[in-house]
């Protein structure tokens, strides 16, 4: 019938003028029946009230000093300051790095890129007190941007392949370590012990450490459960069954507390270092199970035809089997690696001081804090709020770009 | 292979595969290497735990168990005090985290619920409240979630005198939740046992009367029956107990303190109302993607064979629904209970919390870690156990209908 209508323009005039198109929507989306009606009003009641509630708090009634005199500790914890640089040439080195797989890959990356250099400038821009405040460092923040842009035009250069890009990242992975925690005494690099990091260095240091380490790992897991050496497939299957059935606060719990005691004396190991064998090991077990779930989606025919073409067991798998698998379980392990980031919080059980343990600091560092819990993790929680929603923001781009579930 | 050939055959095998590329080989050969690894590492690792004891002077055997635990704990649900046994304590901890545990389920169900429908409202303003609780709840970490609800909100309510109110009902302050709770009088328990009878009379009566008519075809009256009867035991109850079961126990204000009531401590409450709000989030994911999962086709299907709304709701998409929500369901109800451990960081007396009190207190970090360990991998295995026989037996019904 509107087919009809819209064939022909000249009937239009015949009919009613239609109601403007707010009220139409209005009356569609809110008030189709009187039980919605009743539902529209009471939210929009509520909807005020709170907002007004949360509003007059967050400008008027709340303190926000814990937050705004020293906000670079929730960023590097007690990290030395006349070492920072070192903190922020890593930085630069991912904004590079970021910069770069913009320019080779686009899509997600340049998503991520224009995220991270916007979430720099903010950083650069917004008032804050302490360090934040000075000069330096906020000139050191704004550089970040044009560094993404240099790295973007590098990247999108011909001769400079994927392969260029991954062995950067992967460059930076080893060496960051080494650069924020020193070489040692004398040298340009004075070793910084992990005690002193804390804040976002070290909620992010633990999430992507953990998810980067669990990988190999849970790609092997995967594999030995899906194995028919039943000896392997039994190992594999208590593990990975073993660690999913526990809490990850006994995981952190034991491997920066028990693990000591199963290990020889001499064999110390950082306490930093110990939280990220907890998370890894915890990631993998998941890793593991997402892992699997693209094994299997794998088509039979494409094992047969590696077959049919002479590979052996181990090519196939390789070769043909797992950049399959993995290319399909990429969404996910995107969506563990979020999780895993908030999981870091549980860290704080174990006195390492990420980002929420630095929250708890702070509070207990002035006694005109001390009363001030719900102006800190309220902010905490929206640090953690913001990172993590673009991130899942991201992985919906990335999920469309690889265009699965679309086959 | 023929036998004529055999001969050639088995001479050319052993000359074209030698043995380290025979595949039988290889795999017996791998399966035993790993074999050697990880028993290998177990026992360097036991060495190691041996040295460290006798170094240490730790003790590895479970003969504490049975001696004085010497802490109190602040919440039991068995009778505890600081004279008890080890063994106690840790059950005690125990049974509250299958408290908390299955409080929490219960409640972050109907919550999810709740808020999963709400994310399928045509209200459009309805709908985006939901995604906005949703969106705020999973990208916000639990842990400070549990630190905004307890450190910043439920240590900061007012004493006693000043407790926030519905009076006769309900009071809110510093010390926690009194809650005007119904308690079974002397009597009472007649009427209890009353009621239960009645309750499994009815059931069966109901499942009796309705396979007779599926069975013959004629009307049975099962729901009829079955109220009636459930009516009759009520009534019978409150004839017994002599028309008075219960009674309210309603929290008073005498001096400085609460006495009555239903106490929950501010501990409980942050734990629960944070692990509930949190896990409602997730399961209205899972109910709004088990809806949406039920094809159109399937409703209007029902609406043309004449059904009303609330008969299509719980005759054709619900039951559909729950085939795709109950395996993510589960997973969520065990992400609850193993959350539960996060009580550590606010002080509810759970599991984890009562072990890591008796490593401190019976310098045994090794036997009592393993057994939090076992404890939860045994929780975890029987709550899915039991919700995958749920899970089969309507998964079942799909097949015979």
């Amino acid at each position: 019938m509107t087919d009809a209508g819209n064939t022909q323009p000249a009937s239009a005039n015949i009919q009613p003028p239609s109601p403007p198109k707010l009220i139409v929507w209005l009356r569609r989306n809110l008030f189709n029946s009187w039980l919605n009606s009743a539902l529209t009003l009471l939210a929009v009641g509520s909807i005020y009230f709170i907002g007004r509630a949360v509003l007059e708090w967050a400008f008027f009634t709340a303190d926000w000093r814990p937050v705004t005199d020293n906000p670079i500790l929730y960023l590097i914890g007690q990290y030395p300051r006349d070492q920072i640089w070192r903190v922020g040439a890593s930085l630069l080195l991912v904004s590079f790095l970021t910069g770069m797989s913009w320019g080779k890959w686009q899509g997600v990356m340049r998503t991520f890129a224009m995220l991270l250099g916007a979430g720099l400038a903010v950083l650069g821009i917004i008032p804050a007190g302490g360090q934040m405040g000075s000069l330096a460092v906020r000139l050191f923040f704004l550089i970040n941007v044009p560094v993404i842009f240099l790295g973007f035009l590098l990247g999108s250069r011909k001769f400079v392949t994927g392969r260029w890009v991954l062995g950067g990242w992967l460059f930076s992975f080893l060496v960051i370590p080494f650069l924020l925690r020193g070489t040692g005494a004398g040298t340009v690099l004075p070793i910084v012990e992990t005690s002193l990091w804390g804040g976002l260095l070290v909620t992010l240091i633990l999430a992507v450490g953990g998810i980067l380490l669990s990988f190999p790992l849970g790609v092997l897991l995967a594999l030995g459960r899906r194995s028919s050496l039943p000896v392997i497939k039994i190992f594999c299957i208590m593990f990975i069954e073993g660690i999913r059935g526990v809490p990850l606060i006994t995981i952190l719990f034991m491997s920066s507390i028990i693990l000591a005691l199963f290990l020889p004396p001499e064999l110390r190991i950082d306490r930093l270092v110990r939280a990220l064998i907890g998370m890894t090991i915890f990631s993998a077990a998941y890793t593991a199970e997402n892992v699997r779930g693209g094994l299997q989606a794998v088509p039979a025919g494409q094992i047969e035809a590696a077959k049919a073409v002479g590979l052996n067991k181990f090519q196939t798998t390789l070769l043909v089997v797992l950049p399959q698998a993995l290319r399909a379980v990429i969404p996910a392990i995107v969506g563990q690696f979020i999780s895993l980031f908030k999981d870091t919080t549980l860290a704080i059980i174990v006195a390492i001081n990420e980002l929420l343990n630095i929250g708890k600091s702070i509070l207990q560092s002035d006694v005109e804090y001390l009363q001030l819990q719900f102006e800190v993790y309220v902010f905490i929680a929206a640090v953690f709020w913001v990172l993590s929603y673009l991130m899942s923001f991201a992985s919906r781009r990335l999920e469309t770009a690889l265009g699965i579930g679309e086959r | 292979m023929s036998s004529s050939n055999s001969h050639s055959n088995s001479h050319a095998r052993k000359s074209i595969i030698p043995f380290w590329r025979d595949e039988r080989v290889l795999t017996a050969a791998a399966q035993i290497i790993s074999a050697i690894i990880f028993i290998g590492g177990l026992i360097w690792v036991g060495v190691n735990l041996l040295e460290a004891a006798e170094q240490r002077g730790l003790s590895l055997g479970f003969d504490f168990i049975n001696d004085p635990a010497g802490f109190p704990i602040s919440e039991a649900v068995i009778p505890y005090d600081d004279s008890y046994t080890f063994g106690t304590a840790f059950m005690v901890g125990l049974l509250n985290t299958l408290k908390i545990s299955i409080i929490g389920i219960v409640l972050a169900t109907i919550l999810g619920t709740i808020v999963g429908l709400a994310r399928l409202s045509t209200n459009w303003l309805v709908n985006r409240i939901a995604l906005a609780y949703i969106e705020l709840h999973r990208n916000i970490p639990l842990l400070v979630l549990l630190f905004i609800w307890y450190f910043a909100i439920f240590n900061k309510l007012p004493p006693t005198q000043e407790s926030l109110e519905l009076p006769g009902l309900l009071y809110i302050n510093q010390r926690g939740l009194y809650l005007s709770w119904p308690r079974l009088t002397e009597t009472g328990s007649l009427f209890a046992v009353s009621l239960l009878v009645g309750l499994i009379l009815a059931i069966i009566a109901w499942v009796y009367l309705r396979r007779l008519r599926e069975r013959s075809g004629h009307s049975t009256y099962f729901a009829g029956v079955s109220f009636v009867i459930f009516l009759v035991s009520v009534v019978l109850g409150l004839a017994l107990s002599a028309w008075q079961p219960l009674w309210i126990d309603a929290p008073v204000l005498e001096g400085f303190n609460f006495t009555g009531g239903l106490r929950l401590t501010p501990e409980f409450t942050a734990l629960l109302v944070g692990l509930v709000m949190y896990t409602a989030a997730f399961i209205a994911e899972v109910v709004r993607g088990g809806i949406q999962a039920v094809d159109l086709g399937q409703t209007e299907a029902a609406k043309a064979v004449g059904l009303k709304q609330m008969q299509t709701l719980g005759l054709v998409v619900i039951p559909q629904a729950m085939r795709v929500i109950i395996p993510p369901l589960i997973s969520q109800f065990l992400n609850l209970t193993k959350n539960t451990s996060l009580a550590l960081a606010i002080g509810y007396a759970d599991l984890f919390n009562v072990g890591r009190i008796m490593i401190n207190q019976a310098g045994r970090a090794v036997p009592i870690f393993g057994m939090i360990m076992v404890t939860y991998l045994i929780i975890s295995l029987i709550t899915s156990l039991i919700l995958n026989i749920y899970n089969r037996k309507i998964q079942i019904s799909e097949k015979s209908t």
